[in-house]
C-alpha cells in the first residue's frame, strides 16, 4: 500500500545564496538536510525550528509551509488528516510538546485595564516610588502586637515563613531531565539576580545549583525524584507537584535514553531506566492524604519553609483549591490548560482542563467567600505571554505568576513543540551535549534576567497609569479591569464589568 | 434602601472635595457656626452636590445610647425602620431632626433621629458593637427607602444635596455644642444627587470626611466582604470608614498602627528601619496590603475621642494643620484655618502617609 | 549511650516531634515512646542514627523522609511508612499498612505481620543504595507496583488456609529491583511487565543473608523459612513503555 504523509515543512534553499559551508547540516538536529555535493533537505524531517535559517551565513535557507493544498475543510482540516495517517501506521498515542496550539479562547486578550484621568493622577513610575515587592506564604488574619510605654510596639503574632519577591513573576516548574542543565543553571542565576524563584520541576536539583537553594522551589511529585532531606532543606519553598496544566491527571515519564550520569545522579536513580512519574502520588488518594503529606514534609523542614501544592487548573478547580488551602498548603499554584510540557499525548494538552483566567477568577472568589484567602498565595501560570497578562492575572487576584515557555522562548525557543524527541536544536529540551551546549547559562541568564526586567518595567509603567505605586493595591481588583467580547456568564465569572461600565 | 432613581451603589462616582476638621483636646464645647464658616471659605473645591458635617459631644444627656439619624425616602420606609428598630432595640427616644428649609435645597428626605439601646439579652455572643453594625447594614441593605447616616454614641453626622454651609443652615448647627467637628465639601464627578451619598461616612463612633479617590477601591472593597462588610454605596470613603472599623475595634490595632496598614511606609524606608519596628511594619504590609489606600487622598477621621489627619503616601492631596493652645485645626486649605483662627501657634504640612492626631486630654475624655 | 523515655499520651503529633528532635540533637540516642496512638511522622526529617522504641500504634508517614535513625514499632503501624526514606531501619513488630515504603531509596523496612495494598510501590535503588522491603506475612494488589529498584521478599507466613500470599497486579510497572515471593505465584496474578525467573544460587545466597537478619529480628526459624521454594520476579523491560507513541 501507498503509505503517504505529506510533509509539514518545506526547506527552501536559495542555490545561488548557499556557500556550502554545511554549518545547517551540522546545526540539523533533526537530521533534515544532507550534504551531496549541494544541501538537500528531507522535508518530511522538517520542524520548523529554524536553527538552520539562524546559522546560515550567507541567508540561502527559508522555511515555508508544504504547499501541497488540501481541499479546504474547517472540519477536516490538515492536522486532523495527518494525525489519522500516523495512527493508523503505528496504533500508538499522538506526543506533543509545549502548550495547546488550538484557537480556544485567550481570555487575557479580552480584558483592557484601567488608567486614572484626572479625578486621580497617574504617578510617574521613573521618578516617584513603585512597589512590586510580594510575600508568598500562609498569613494570619490579623496581628497582635506588644505596645511599650514609650509608643513602640512589637509583633507578637509568629508569622508562618514566608518568601520575599521583588516582582511577582517566578519561574514555574521544568525538570532537569525535560530541560538541560545549562537551562537549570540560567533560571536560577537569572531568579538570583531578579530577587525571585525558579521550580526546580520534578526531577531533583542538580548539585551544582544547591547554593542557589534560597531562590529555588523545589518539587515533590508523584516519583519522588531526587528528594532527600538535603534537597528540601536548601530549598527557599517545596511544591508537592499533583497536576500539570499541559497534562491534568496524567504521570509523566522521561525515557531511559535520556536518564544520563548527571541527570541519574540528580533524579537519585540509575542511569538508563525510565524515570516514571505516577499519574497520582500514591500516598495521596483524597484530601486528608494530601494533608498528610503536606505535613510531612512540613515535619521534615521543621516548619521552616512554605510547603505548597501545585495543580492543574478543571472544572472544579475552586472547591479543589479550597480543600488544598484547608490542607495546609501555604501557596496554591493553578496552572491553565494552555500551560507547556515536555511532553504529553496531544489529546490530553489540546482537550482537559480549563483556562488559567476563569479558575484563578474562580478560585480567588471561593477563598474569599469562604474568608481564607489570605491562608496561601495565589500562583497562576498556563501561558503568561506578557506583562499585560501578568498584571490581568494579579488583577484577578494572582499573587504572583509562573512563567515557563516565555522562559525558555527568551533561550531561544522557536515553538516548534518537539520537546519531546529530545532533539532540540536550540539545546533547551534535550540531554544531547553537542546540542545542550548551544544554551551559555551565563548569557542565558542574562538573557532571563532581562525579560523579567522589561516585564518589571512595563507592570510599573501601568501600574503608575493606573495611579497605583505599590503592587498589592492592584492585587484582586477586578474593578480595574473591563471586558471586551465576554458574554455575561463569562464576566460574571471573571467579576468584572463590561468596557463602557 | 433603595427606590426609584440612579445613586450611589449603582455605579462609582470619582470625586474631589474640601476637608476641615476642628478639636478642642480639653472638650471644651463649641457651636456649628465655626465649622460652617471654615469650610464655606473653600467653596471653589465643592459644587453644591453634596455638603456635611460631624459632630463629637453633641447628646451628653443622651450619651449612653446610640444615636441613629436616618433618612427617609417615603413614610413606608419610615415604618419599616422603626418596627424593626423597636423589634431590635429599645428605642429611648425618638423625634424628627429639627431643620430650617434653605430655599437653595429641594428634595429634602425625612430625617429623623433615635436613641437606642441594645438589651443585652439581644447580643446571642455578639458584641454590642456587631449587633449595632448588623442593624444599620440590614436597614441599609433590605429596608426600602431608609438609610441609617450616622450610629454612633453622644455624636452625630448631618449630611445632604448643597453646599456645606447651606446644609449647616439646614440643620440648624449653630444649636448644637461639640468639641470635635469635621466638615465635607464635595465636588462629585457625577451624581445622581443623593443625600445618602454626602460626607461624612460614619459608622458606629466613627466617621470620615474625605478628599480624594482611591484607586485600590477595587480589593479595598473585596478585602473587607471577606469579614462581613458590605460596601452598598460604592464610595471610597465608606470603604475608610469599614477599614478602620475592622482594624481598630476588630483587630484591636491602635490608630497609629492602623494608620500603618492604610498608608504604610515604602519598603525601601521600612528596610532602613530598626529591627523591631521592620518585622512588625514588613508583617503589617505583608498581611493587611489588601487594605493599603492607593492614590490621592487626605481624610478627617473622627473617632469619639480623636480626630486624625492623614493623607496618602505621596501627598498628592492637601492637608494643612494648625494649632492654637488645645485646639487643632485641619482643612484643605489654610485659609479655611485662618478664616476662624487667624494667629494660630503654629501652622505645617504633615508627610504624607503619616498621621496627625488630636485626642482629648485624659481629665476631659468623654465616654 | 543516652536513652531516655517519652510518654506520647496527650501530645500532638507536632508537639512530640518538637520534643524528640530537640532530644536528639540534645544528644540522646535511644528513646522509648510509650502510648504512641496515631501520632504521625515520628522519625521525619531525623537525620542521625538514633534508636527509637515505639510502644502502641504510631500514626501515618512514620519515618517519612527519614535518614538514619532505626525505629521498632512493638505493635502494628498504619499507612506509608517510610515514606520517601533514605536511609535507616524501620522494624515493626504487628502488621502495617497501604503504600509502605513509597519511593523508598534506602535503608531497610521489616513488619512481622501483614500488610495492605500497594506496599514497596515506586521504591527505587541508587548507586550504594539499595532499599529493602521484608514481610513476614502476606500483602494485598500491586505488591511492587512501579518498582525501579531495590529488593523486596515477601514470605507468607501464618496463612490461613487457602489465603494467597500475594494479591493481584504483582509488579505492575515494574522497571528494576527484584521480588522474592516464597510459595506461589500464579501467572494471573502478575502485572503486565513483570516476568517469573528461575532462582540462581545467587539468588538464595542473597535471601539467606536478608532473612537471616529478618528473622534474628523476631525471633523466627531461619531453616524453617528457607525450606520452602522462592518466586522471583523480575521486569521484563527497563523501558516498559516505549511502544506507545507516535511522533
Amino acid at each position: 500500500m501507498l503509505n503517504f504523509l505529506p510533509s509539514d515543512f518545506s526547506v527552501l534553499i536559495e542555490p545561488e545564496s548557499c556557500i556550502k559551508c554545511r554549518r545547517c547540516v551540522r546545526e540539523c538536529s533533526f537530521e533534515a538536510l544532507v550534504f551531496r555535493d549541494r544541501v538537500v533537505p528531507d522535508h518530511s524531517r522538517c520542524v520548523a525550528c529554524h536553527r538552520c535559517v539562524a546559522v546560515c551565513p550567507s541567508g540561502a535557507i527559508t522555511v515555508v509551509r508544504n504547499r501541497l493544498a488540501f481541499r479546504q475543510n474547517a472540519n477536516w482540516d490538515e492536522e486532523i488528516i495527518k494525525n489519522v495517517y500516523k495512527q493508523a501506521r503505528v496504533g500508538g498515542k499522538l506526543l506533543t510538546g509545549t502548550g495547546n496550539d488550538k484557537p480556544y479562547p485567550i481570555y487575557w486578550d479580552h480584558l483592557l485595564i484601567d488608567a486614572a484621568q484626572v479625578t486621580n493622577p497617574s504617578i510617574d513610575p521613573l521618578r516617584e516610588p513603585m512597589e512590586l515587592r510580594t510575600y508568598l506564604g500562609r498569613k494570619p488574619s490579623r496581628l497582635d502586637f506588644y505596645h511599650d510605654a514609650g509608643g513602640g510596639f512589637k509583633l507578637t503574632t509568629v508569622l508562618e515563613p514566608q518568601i520575599k519577591l521583588e516582582t511577582p513573576i517566578i519561574f514555574a516548574g521544568m525538570s532537569y531531565g525535560a530541560v538541560s542543565l545549562n537551562v537549570h543553571r540560567a533560571l536560577a542565576a537569572a531568579a538570583r539576580r531578579a530577587g525571585t524563584l525558579m521550580n526546580s520541576g520534578e526531577g531533583g536539583l542538580h548539585e551544582s545549583l544547591y547554593s542557589f537553594g534560597e531562590n529555588v522551589i523545589v518539587q515533590v511529585a508523584s516519583g519522588r525524584f531526587g528528594i532527600n532531606r538535603a534537597y528540601l532543606e536548601r530549598a527557599a519553598a517545596v511544591e508537592i507537584k499533583i497536576g500539570q496544566g499541559a497534562k491534568p491527571g496524567i504521570g509523566g515519564h522521561l525515557p531511559g535514553e535520556k536518564v544520563t550520569g548527571e541527570i541519574s545522579k540528580t533524579r537519585m536513580i540509575p542511569e538508563g531506566t525510565d524515570a516514571l512519574s505516577p499519574a497520582p502520588h500514591h500516598d495521596i488518594y483524597s484530601i486528608e492524604d494530601l494533608r498528610q503529606l503536606i505535613y510531612a514534609i512540613k515535619e521534615a523542614v521543621r516548619y521552616q519553609k512554605p510547603v505548597g501544592v501545585k495543580i492543574s487548573a478543571v472544572h472544579n478547580v475552586a472547591a479543589i483549591s479550597s480543600g488544598v488551602v484547608r490542607a495546609g498548603a501555604d501557596f496554591v499554584t493553578i496552572d491553565g490548560f494552555r500551560g507547556g510540557t515536555g511532553a504529553t499525548p496531544t489529546i490530553i494538552r489540546d482537550h482537559v482542563g480549563i483556562p488559567i483566567e476563569m479558575a484563578l477568577a474562580a478560585v480567588d472568589d471561593r477563598l474569599r467567600q469562604e474568608g481564607i484567602r489570605h491562608q496561601a498565595s495565589l500562583i497562576a501560570s498556563g501561558s503568561i505571554r506578557s506583562s499585560a497578562d501578568v498584571l490581568k492575572a494579579v488583577a484577578l487576584g494572582a499573587d504572583a505568576v509562573a512563567i515557563g515557555t516565555a522562559a525558555l522562548i527568551a533561550l531561544g525557543c522557536q515553538m516548534c513543540q518537539k520537546c519531546y524527541t529530545g532533539r532540540c536544536a536550540w539545546g533547551i529540551t534535550t540531554q544531547r551535549v553537542d546540542l545542550t551546549d548551544r544554551v551559555d547559562p551565563e548569557e542565558g541568564a542574562e538573557r532571563l534576567y532581562n525579560l523579567l526586567r522589561a516585564w518589571s518595567l512595563e507592570i510599573k509603567e501601568i501600574l503608575g497609569a493606573l495611579g497605583l505605586n505599590s503592587i498589592e493595591s492592584l492585587r484582586g481588583s477586578r474593578e480595574r479591569l473591563r471586558a471586551v467580547g465576554l458574554t455575561g456568564t463569562e464576566m460574571e465569572i471573571l467579576g468584572v464589568k463590561p468596557a463602557g461600565r | 434602601m433603595k427606590a426609584g432613581g440612579l445613586r450611589e451603589g449603582d455605579f462609582r462616582i470619582p470625586s474631589g472635595c474640601a476637608v476641615a476638621g476642628i478639636m478642642n483636646e480639653d472638650g471644651k464645647r463649641f457651636n456649628g457656626e465655626k465649622i460652617v464658616q471654615a469650610i464655606s471659605i473653600m467653596r471653589e473645591r465643592s459644587n453644591g452636590l453634596g455638603g456635611g458635617f460631624s459632630a463629637y459631644g453633641i447628646y451628653p444627656e443622651f450619651k449612653d445610647y446610640y444615636a441613629f439619624h436616618v433618612m427617609f425616602d417615603h413614610e413606608e420606609g419610615r415604618h419599616g425602620t422603626e418596627t424593626f428598630l423597636q423589634e431590635s432595640t429599645v428605642v429611648v427616644k425618638s423625634e424628627a431632626i429639627p431643620i430650617r428649609k434653605q430655599l437653595s435645597m429641594t428634595d429634602a428626605p425625612l430625617l429623623w433621629r433615635y436613641f437606642l439601646e441594645v438589651p443585652k439579652s439581644r447580643l446571642n455572643g455578639l458584641t454590642e458593637e456587631d449587633y449595632v453594625m448588623r442593624l444599620v447594614m440590614h436597614v441599609n441593605d433590605s429596608i426600602e427607602g431608609a438609610f441609617v447616616f450616622s450610629s454612633g454614641k453622644n455624636m452625630g453626622v448631618f449630611k445632604g444635596v448643597g453646599y456645606p454651609e447651606d446644609i449647616g443652615r439646614f440643620f440648624r448647627l449653630e444649636e448644637y455644642e461639640g468639641y470635635l467637628w469635621t466638615a465635607h465639601g464635595r465636588f462629585p464627578t457625577n451624581t445622581p444627587g443623593w443625600w445618602g451619598g454626602a460626607h461624612p461616612f460614619s459608622l458606629l463612633g466613627w466617621s470620615v470626611v474625605h478628599n480624594g479617590e482611591i484607586s485600590s477601591y477595587g480589593i479595598n472593597k473585596r478585602y473587607l466582604e471577606m469579614f462581613g462588610y458590605r460596601c452598598t454605596l460604592m464610595t471610597d470613603t465608606e470603604v475608610i470608614v469599614y477599614l478602620l472599623d475592622l482594624l481598630m475595634r476588630k483587630h484591636n490595632l491602635p490608630l497609629d498602627v492602623a494608620c500603618l496598614v492604610l498608608a504604610p511606609p515604602f519598603w525601601r524606608d521600612i528596610d532602613r528601619m530598626e529591627e523591631n519596628r521592620r518585622e512588625a511594619v514588613t508583617a503589617l504590609r505583608m498581611i493587611y496590603g489588601s487594605a493599603l489606600l492607593n492614590g490621592p487622598f487626605s481624610v478627617i477621621i473622627a473617632h469619639e475621642n480623636e480626630m486624625i489627619g492623614l493623607t496618602d503616601r505621596i501627598m498628592l492631596r492637601p492637608l494643612v494643620i494648625a494649632r492654637k493652645e488645645a485646639t487643632l485645626y485641619m482643612a484643605s486649605e489654610e485659609a479655611a484655618i485662618r478664616e476662624v483662627c487667624p494667629y494660630p501657634d503654629r501652622v505645617w504640612t504633615p508627610k504624607g502617609g503619616v498621621p496627625v492626631m488630636a485626642r482629648l486630654n485624659e481629665a476631659a475624655a468623654v465616654r | 549511650m543516652a536513652l531516655v523515655k517519652h510518654d506520647a499520651r496527650g501530645l500532638s503529633f507536632r508537639e512530640l516531634n518538637e520534643r524528640l528532635h530537640r532530644l536528639v540533637a540534645d544528644g540522646i540516642d535511644i528513646i522509648d515512646l510509650v502510648n504512641v496512638n496515631g501520632h504521625r511522622y515520628i522519625g521525619t526529617g531525623l537525620a542521625k542514627p538514633v534508636r527509637l522504641n515505639i510502644y502502641g500504634t504510631p500514626g501515618s508517614d512514620l519515618g517519612a523522609f527519614m535518614d538514619g535513625p532505626e525505629i521498632r514499632v512493638n505493635g502494628s503501624g498504619q499507612d506509608a511508612i517510610g515514606n520517601t526514606m533514605n536511609s535507616g531501619a524501620i522494624i515493626i513488630n504487628g502488621d502495617a499498612g497501604n503504600v509502605l515504603g513509597l519511593s523508598m531509596r534506602g535503608g531497610k523496612i521489616f513488619v512481622r505481620g501483614n500488610v495492605g495494598h500497594r506496599v514497596g510501590i515506586h521504591i527505587k535503588a541508587f548507586a550504594e543504595q539499595v532499599p529493602r522491603i521484608i514481610v513476614g506475612g502476606v500483602a494485598g494488589d500491586f505488591f511492587g507496583e512501579y518498582m525501579a529498584g531495590g529488593r523486596m521478599i515477601l514470605l507468607g507466613l501464618d496463612r490461613r488456609a487457602g489465603q494467597p500470599v500475594v494479591g493481584d497486579y504483582v509488579g505492575t510497572g515494574m522497571h528494576g529491583g527484584t521480588i522474592y515471593i516464597r510459595g506461589k505465584v500464579e501467572e494471573h496474578q502478575l502485572g503486565k511487565e513483570v516476568g517469573l525467573v528461575e532462582m540462581t544460587e545467587e539468588d538464595y545466597a542473597v535471601l539467606q543473608e536478608d532473612l537471616a537478619e529478618f528473622t534474628a529480628c523476631f525471633n523466627l526459624s531461619l531453616p524453617e523459612i528457607m525450606r520452602e521454594p522462592f518466586a522471583k520476579l523480575v521486569p521484563l523491560s527497563h523501558r516498559p513503555y516505549g511502544q506507545l507513541y507516535v511522533y
